[in-house]
């Protein structure tokens, strides 16, 4: 996989999903089930809101305090037995787990699902250096084998149907006949999978929860893939980033249970892997040595300013996308960075610069699904407006790249507005004016051009409701 | 929603919307004889313009903020302001006071912010509205803004509003939360995306069978009926207080 543009082309390539009729009903089915499946888990909107504020105080408590609790983590994890390593960056991330792999000798390396890896480029680093590696979550397999990024954080090939799947199986995998049958798809990948799984040097996966006072790594999964990627080889690697430590272990079931129900409808994963130590004396298996790797890339500057900071609450449930009307339509390669969706608009920006994924926070109608459904609270269309102003504010420093937004004519156009807007009599010869010769105003007219792409042209009336209401004697005051 | 009802007023202020001035004179003007209708005094401070939303969510606070105070300051009396659109009401109720935030006037600002109702709440839970149907049989959807659902948390009460029309069928739709698509400056900056929503929409309100489609917010209303009228589409769109009072009159 090569690496990531800078720029995020977002309205370009909207334009092609939009125009692809497969992918958008494979988004539509996929996420009127998934909003089925949560709706189904939270019919209760009483216990809804109480277990959400469990989960939200959870999840900001431990950030205000995440410096001394990454500490403790770090100590926790020094005192089982887990060697701790801090990257600023993905390119240092890459090198400490690539360090680890060489010194260890190892060459095949098994992956559990781990977005934060997708956010290293991790495959193609280790890749580049000799050293195989093979997801193992069904879905990341599917789109390792057809050369594809994630399209959904939970989902990562949710973009493909099973014909898709099936035509790719059978192209990729030697011997595979074309079938459309699940079971024997399953299998087939099993097949594959179970063989890397024995003769895998090493296992890196993510991890969902840091808990600071037992240094317990906990990880969530459903097909078994994390459990075997982290207990089979002899060396575990864990990569996250510092944003997901939780205090207390204690901590640990709302948020469990908020993040399940909210990502597949389950009330519990079938596996909840919580790694403490390396494999001990007398023990039969578990790896032998075990690290984590913790990843900044641009937290800390989030971290720092009070607001964005509830970016990093964020548990990673893909709600928001599976309730976003926008990302239901173009689907998750759209944003071409890692995140997609709601919560992709509000970190990429912030990661990656507003000078390269600028217009994201823009790709919204502002509607609030996202927030009304995010377990953790997030006040998604809320930080999309704040990005928003840190792009044209000519004084912004709480953003990479801030203040790099917005044209001249944009800020010329607001001024006039403002000024007609606060002036009752230029409000009132504008709108007199508008209502005689608005009509004139051609189509092509830059912004009526996108409008009349889909919509006919808004017809001013001829009588403002200011002329109808003195006509008809409301009184003034 | 949940807040406090207050006491049935002598005199109301009725703030049009920008949008409504402009495009919907018809809706607003519904909106005030509906309240006239129930023996209240409505005012309309002409000094009115916009309630700043475009502003603010295009991320330029100070010039929100300066469309704001214009009109804070027409809009002097301690008395209720009841606007015909949840998403202008959303703001005026729900950002205002964020927007003002260690400013000189916060407390004029909250002030304000808490005298704000959308239309159709008010006409439910504060006039307790009685309405007898005078019209033919129609089969009706409504379509609820996002803010007026989410900020204002008022989608039950205009179809209250329907439902108790004798001759009115209010259809339902197969996804009556999802947004239509306007998002102000969202429909000319994604004109695809939204696009592609409009006519999602569109599409609903077909199959559905209806008559007409109602909103209790013009933004959503010039969205919709100009995809319906571009494809064609004989379904008419108007506002929820356009309606309301045709179908009230006697014929
Ligand atoms: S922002 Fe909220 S809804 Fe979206 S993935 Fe994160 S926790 Fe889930």
């Amino acid at each position: 996989m090569s690496a990531e543009p800078r720029q995020s082309d977002f309205t370009g390539k909207a334009r092609i999903a939009l125009d692809d009729p497969k992918l958008r009903a494979n988004f539509r089915r996929a996420m009127d089930g998934l909003m089925a499946k949560r709706g189904a888990q939270f019919a209760d909107p009483v216990e809804w809101a109480a277990l959400r504020a469990r989960g939200i105080a959870a999840r900001a408590g431990s950030l205000a305090r995440l410096p001394e609790l990454l500490e403790q983590l770090e100590r926790r994890c020094a005192e089982n037995g887990i060697q701790v390593h801090w990257a600023e960056t993905t390119q240092e991330a890459n090198a400490i787990v690539l360090d680890i792999l060489q010194a260890a000798g190892a060459r095949r390396v098994i992956k559990g699902k781990s977005m934060v890896s997708e956010e290293m480029h991790l495959n193609a680093h280790l890749n580049a250096h000799g050293i195989a590696t093979m997801e193992s979550d069904l879905g990341e397999y599917i789109i390792q084998l057809a050369g594809e990024a994630p399209s959904h954080i939970v989902m990562p090939c949710i973009h493909k149907n099973k014909a898709e799947v099936a035509a790719l199986f059978a192209d990729r995998i030697p011997g595979q006949p074309y079938t459309e049958d699940v079971d024997q798809l399953t299998a087939a990948a099993r097949r594959a999978l179970r063989g890397a799984f024995a003769s895998a040097d090493a296992g890196i996966s993510g991890v969902n929860f840091a808990v600071a006072e037992t240094g317990t790594l906990v990880l969530i999964e459903n097909e078994g893939n994390g459990r075997l990627s982290t207990t089979l080889p002899p060396l575990h690697i864990a990569v996250t980033g510092i944003e997901k430590v939780l205090e207390r272990l204690d901590d640990l079931p709302p948020l469990l249970s908020l993040l399940s129900r909210s990502a597949t409808g389950q009330p519990i994963t079938t596996y909840v892997n919580m790694i403490t130590k390396p494999r001990q004396p007398g023990e039969l298996d578990g790896p032998t040595a075990v690290h984590l790797v913790l990843l900044d890339n641009g937290r800390s500057r989030v971290y720092c300013d009070p607001e964005l900071r509830d970016t990093l609450r964020c548990i990673r449930c893909a709600a928001c996308m599976n309730h976003c009307p926008v990302y239901t339509r173009v689907g998750g390669h759209t944003y071409t960075f890692t995140y997609p969706g709601p919560i992709g608009k509000i970190l990429t920006p912030q990661i990656e610069g507003l000078d390269c994924a600028g217009e994201q926070p823009h790709a919204s109608s502002l509607c609030g699904a996202c927030a009304e459904v995010c377990p953790v609270g997030i006040p998604i269309p809320q930080l999309l407006v704040r990005l928003r102003q840190e792009a044209v504010s000519p004084t912004s420093t709480a953003v990479k790249g801030g203040g790099t937004g917005g044209s001249l004519m944009e800020t010329l156009i607001w001024r006039a507005t403002t000024l007609m807007f606060t002036s009752p009599r230029l409000y009132g010869a504008g709108s007199r004016l508008m209502g005689w010769f608005g009509h004139l105003a051609p189509a092509w007219l830059p912004g009526l051009d996108r409008w009349t792409r889909t919509r006919s042209k808004p017809k001013f009336a001829a009588k403002s409701l200011h002329r109808l209401a003195k006509e008809r004697g409301y009184p003034d005051a | 929603m949940n807040r406090d009802v207050p006491e049935w007023p002598e005199a109301v202020y009725f703030f049009g919307t920008c949008l409504v001035d402009l495009f919907f004179p018809e809706a607003g003007l519904a909106g005030m004889e509906l309240l006239k209708s129930q023996g209240i005094r409505v005012i309309f401070p002409p000094d009115q313009s916009c309630c700043g939303q475009p502003a603010r969510n295009n991320g330029r606070p100070d010039e929100a903020r300066a469309v704001a105070r214009q009109q804070i300051k027409s809009f002097p009396k301690a008395i209720p302001i009841v606007v015909p659109s949840g998403s202008c009401a959303g703001m005026m109720r729900e950002h205002y006071p964020e927007l003002f935030v260690g400013q000189p006037d916060e407390a004029q600002a909250r002030a304000f912010s808490a005298r704000v109702y959308e239309l159709t709440w008010f006409l439910v839970h504060v006039c307790r509205m009685r309405l007898t149907d005078h019209g033919r049989p129609v089969k009706v959807a409504f379509h609820a803004s996002c803010h007026s659902r989410r900020e204002m948390g008022v989608h039950e009460e205009p179809r209250q509003l329907l439902r108790a029309l004798a001759n009115v069928t209010l259809l339902d739709l197969q996804r009556p939360a999802e947004c239509c698509g306007f998002g102000g400056t969202f429909s000319v900056k994604q004109p695809d995306i939204s696009g592609a929503m409009v006519r999602d929409k569109v599409a609903d309100v077909t199959a559905a069978g209806a008559d007409e489609l109602l909103s209790g917010d013009c933004g959503c209303l010039m969205n919709i009926a100009g995809a319906m009228d571009k494809a064609g589409s004989p379904v008419r769109a108007r506002h929820i207080a356009e309606f309301l009072l045709e179908r009230s009159h006697e014929c």
